[in-house]
């Protein structure tokens, strides 16, 4: 072969990768559909007006307003390995609802543009397929649309609705939880959303109870400007569980969107808590504008003996993600699981963890976390492994892997320990690898193409991780892997 | 089958293959020997299209077909196999996902279906007998904490499973003691066809007792030096490889 036809095939290679590149956000459109929202600003009459729309108890408006004042006060963390222009707040709109009657109740009323919407993401809303045996409470943008399945839930006396609805009907389990796990000056968006938080779900799982299904739901930030903001509480009584999942979507758009959510998770005696998020907001484009910037806090208690809390994420959207999934082991036996995939493609950024607070004895944690890297993409690890001085025989083991493709992105570990408690055994794992040439051409020597074998090699080392996940969720997570890394080799 | 025509090749701008001429036809065994740097791997992987493996000159026809144009993946799928000298671990994807997925990628570039789960649990149970391998083998991690000659195995049964037009074996004996190259002997004997051909690469004549070759060539600086029947093996082994250095000067 002459000299010219190898360069002339080197070129076609780099043309397809990068019309690889430049895949389509398969989530990215928009719904028209007419929306109540309010001018972008945040001042205690906004919160006001926020607490107001909802008919909100007394003491919520009170929580909110604390919660606003706190956030006045709280600097912005700047200690993680992110880099983004500095948000301005007054920038952003603090509510937006579809327009629709405020009641309803049934699926006919729900805009059909909505369920729509629903379809194309393949969020089953409707009860007829009540086969996946998934309950579903979909957001959109600020407010809660639907919740499948609340009579079947009913009858095993477990509460799954709307946090605004659920405080109506039940304010003094919200008032007695809320806040618990995550308090609002816990930190920056903590307090921001404890300010702003317009709707998000509530699950009560009652002594005893083992959830006759899954649970699931489905975050969507449609309107242009808008802040999500949703705040999650799960409680599980003794002797419960509950397998809780939670998807995110949001359309294609140039300006960044902040979502900063808080997820509180109390497990209660011999209670189980799973919580698996697949997240997949918009994450910009290869240049990296627009994006959705991620701001979470997510914190379950082991508050009673021999509870468990287990979080599993596979995070591959987002323009930044800044979330550290926790769980105080309180309780005596009681066990934490975080496992993680975070991928960051393009220029996309990730800092994200976990911590493990044990304070009861004979606790309990693993912590595995991958972290992929492709384009120019950023990826930290941040983790603390803290063991109080009560908490005897603790265990942790940690591991976490980094899996680099290409030669411009990044990966970062910031592990941290703090041992109070010298009966204490702590392990820790680290490694970072690339995906070999060897492995590459092996998997193409047996027949596979290179998006096919990368798509292998990453999946096997996620396989760890995507084993804690519901079956379909699992697959799911597969897929989305395979699209956020389609022309990441070359 | 295979008709290579004054091969020079490249590995990442080294010259290493200088005007080889090789043709083999359906149903043949053949023997590529030579000492280490001789080329011999190198040879296999041109053949398969490992990148950075790049032909210089000369030309490589398989089946009519001009191998330069194709990805290893293409070359894969027309029914190239390459037994890997050191088969890599693939953490996480386990051997029977592997296969599966090879099989089926196979199986539509040919534009026939996807196999059937029942079907392929048979096959592979079937072929996993030829090596004596393990059924658990199947479920562990592609060659992850794979002895030297499970990898091996390993390699035979993918072989086995995918069912080349024409396999290159690339120091197939090398680490496999007595036992376990009598195995993989076993299993690359029963994939011998009258419609595939082999390409055996190795150093030692010992693999040579077990496959029978139809051709033995004897590889030298990048060069075919001296062809002949299997009886060249054995007087390679009693000459040694400094025989050879006479016969490039001669040649």
């Amino acid at each position: 072969m002459s000299e010219a036809i190898l360069q002339n095939s080197a070129e076609e290679k780099n043309r397809d990768l990068k019309e690889l590149v430049k895949r389509e956000y398969k989530e990215g459109f928009v719904t028209d559909i007419e929306s109540e929202t309010f001018e972008p600003g945040l001042d205690e009459d906004v919160i006001r007006r926020i607490s107001a729309k909802k008919g909100e108890p007394e003491f919520m408006l009170e929580y909110r307003l604390k919660a606003f004042r706190r956030w006045q006060k709280l600097p912005e963390p700047d200690w993680a390995h992110i880099d983004y222009p500095k948000i301005d707040f007054q920038d952003i709109a603090y509510f937006s609802a579809p327009k629709a009657k405020p009641q309803l109740e049934s699926l006919d009323e729900v805009d059909p543009k909505l369920l729509e919407t629903y379809e194309k993401l393949g969020i089953p809303l409707e009860e007829q397929k009540m086969l996946a045996n998934v309950a579903v409470d979909a957001v959109f943008d600020s407010v809660s649309v639907r919740t499948t399945f609340r009579e079947t839930l009913a009858e095993a006396g477990v509460i799954f609705m709307p946090i605004s609805e659920a405080l109506q009907e039940h304010p003094e389990l919200v008032k007695q939880y809320l806040g618990s796990v995550v308090p609002p000056q816990d930190n920056y968006y903590a307090a921001l959303n404890a300010a702003v938080f317009s709707d998000g779900s509530f699950v009560y799982i009652p002594k005893g109870v083992r959830c006759p299904m899954e649970l699931s739901t489905y975050f969507r930030i449609n309107e242009m400007n808008t802040g999500q903001f949703e705040r999650t509480l799960i409680i599980a009584d003794e002797g419960s569980f509950v397998s809780y999942l939670e998807g995110c979507t949001a359309p294609q758009r140039d300006e960044n969107q902040l979502h900063a959510a808080v997820v509180e998770l109390v497990a209660h005696k011999d209670a189980e808590i799973k919580y698996s998020t697949v997240q997949n907001w918009y994450p910009g484009d290869e240049n990296g504008k627009g994006g959705i910037y991620n701001f979470v806090t997510k914190r379950g208690i082991c508050k009673g003996n021999n509870s468990k809390i287990s979080w599993t994420q596979v995070e591959t959207g987002s323009a930044i993600t800044w979330k550290y999934p926790s769980v105080v082991l309180q309780g005596d036996n009681s066990v934490g699981e975080f496992y993680s995939v975070a991928l960051t493609h393009n220029k996309q950024q990730a800092d994200t963890g976990t911590k493990m607070i044990h304070m009861g004895k004979n606790t309990s944690s693993t912590i595995i976390s991958k972290g992929i890297s492709a384009g120019h993409g950023q990826n930290t690890y941040r983790g603390l492994v803290k063991v109080m001085k009560g908490a005897d025989n603790a265990r942790n083991f940690s591991q976490c892997d980094s899996l680099l493709m290409g030669d411009r992105c990044g990966a970062h570990t910031f592990p941290y320990m703090e041992v109070q408690n010298p009966t204490a055994n702590l392990e820790h794992e680290a490694t970072t690898s690339k995906i070999s040439e060897d492995q590459l051409f092996y998997l193409k020597q047996r027949g596979l193409d290179e998006e096919a074998a990368v798509s292998m090699i990453v999946n096997g080392f996620c396989k760890e991780v995507f084993r804690e996940l519901p079956m379909e969720f699992a697959v799911e997570a597969q897929k989305l892997l395979d699209v956020s890394l389609e022309g990441a080799v070359g | 089958m295979l008709k290579i025509t004054n091969l020079h090749a490249s590995v990442f701008n080294t010259p290493i293959l200088n005007g080889i001429d090789l043709e083999v036809k359906p149903g043949e065994v053949h023997a590529i020997m030579g000492p280490n740097g001789s080329g011999k791997s190198t040879l296999s992987n041109v053949i398969a299209g490992r990148d950075g493996y790049e032909i210089t000159q000369g030309s490589i026809d398989y089946l009519g077909k001009d191998l330069s144009e194709m990805e290893a993946e293409e070359r894969a799928c027309e029914g190239i196999f390459l037994a890997f000298q050191y088969p890599v671990e693939i953490p996480g994807v386990s051997n029977m996902a592997m296969l599966k997925a090879a099989l089926n990628s196979i199986r539509k570039y040919n534009g026939e279906e996807e196999i059937k789960a029942g079907d392929f649990l048979k096959l592979i149970r079937e072929k996993a007998d030829l090596v004596e391998m393990k059924q658990e083998f199947l479920k562990r991690a592609v060659n992850e904490g794979f002895s030297g000659g499970e990898k091996k195995r390993n390699e035979i049964l993918q072989m086995a499973m995918l069912e080349p037009k024409l396999a290159l074996l690339d120091e197939t004996d090398s680490g496999l003691d007595i036992d376990a190259l009598k195995i993989v002997s076993q299993g690359v004997n029963a994939l011998r066809s009258p419609d595939r051909a082999m390409v055996l690469v190795t150093h030692y004549q010992r693999l040579l007792d077990y496959i029978v070759p139809d051709y033995v060539h004897v590889l030298a600086n990048g060069r075919i030096v001296k062809s002949g029947d299997k009886s060249l093996a054995l007087e390679l082994e009693e000459k040694g490889y400094s025989w050879i250095e006479g016969l490039q000067e001669a040649s």
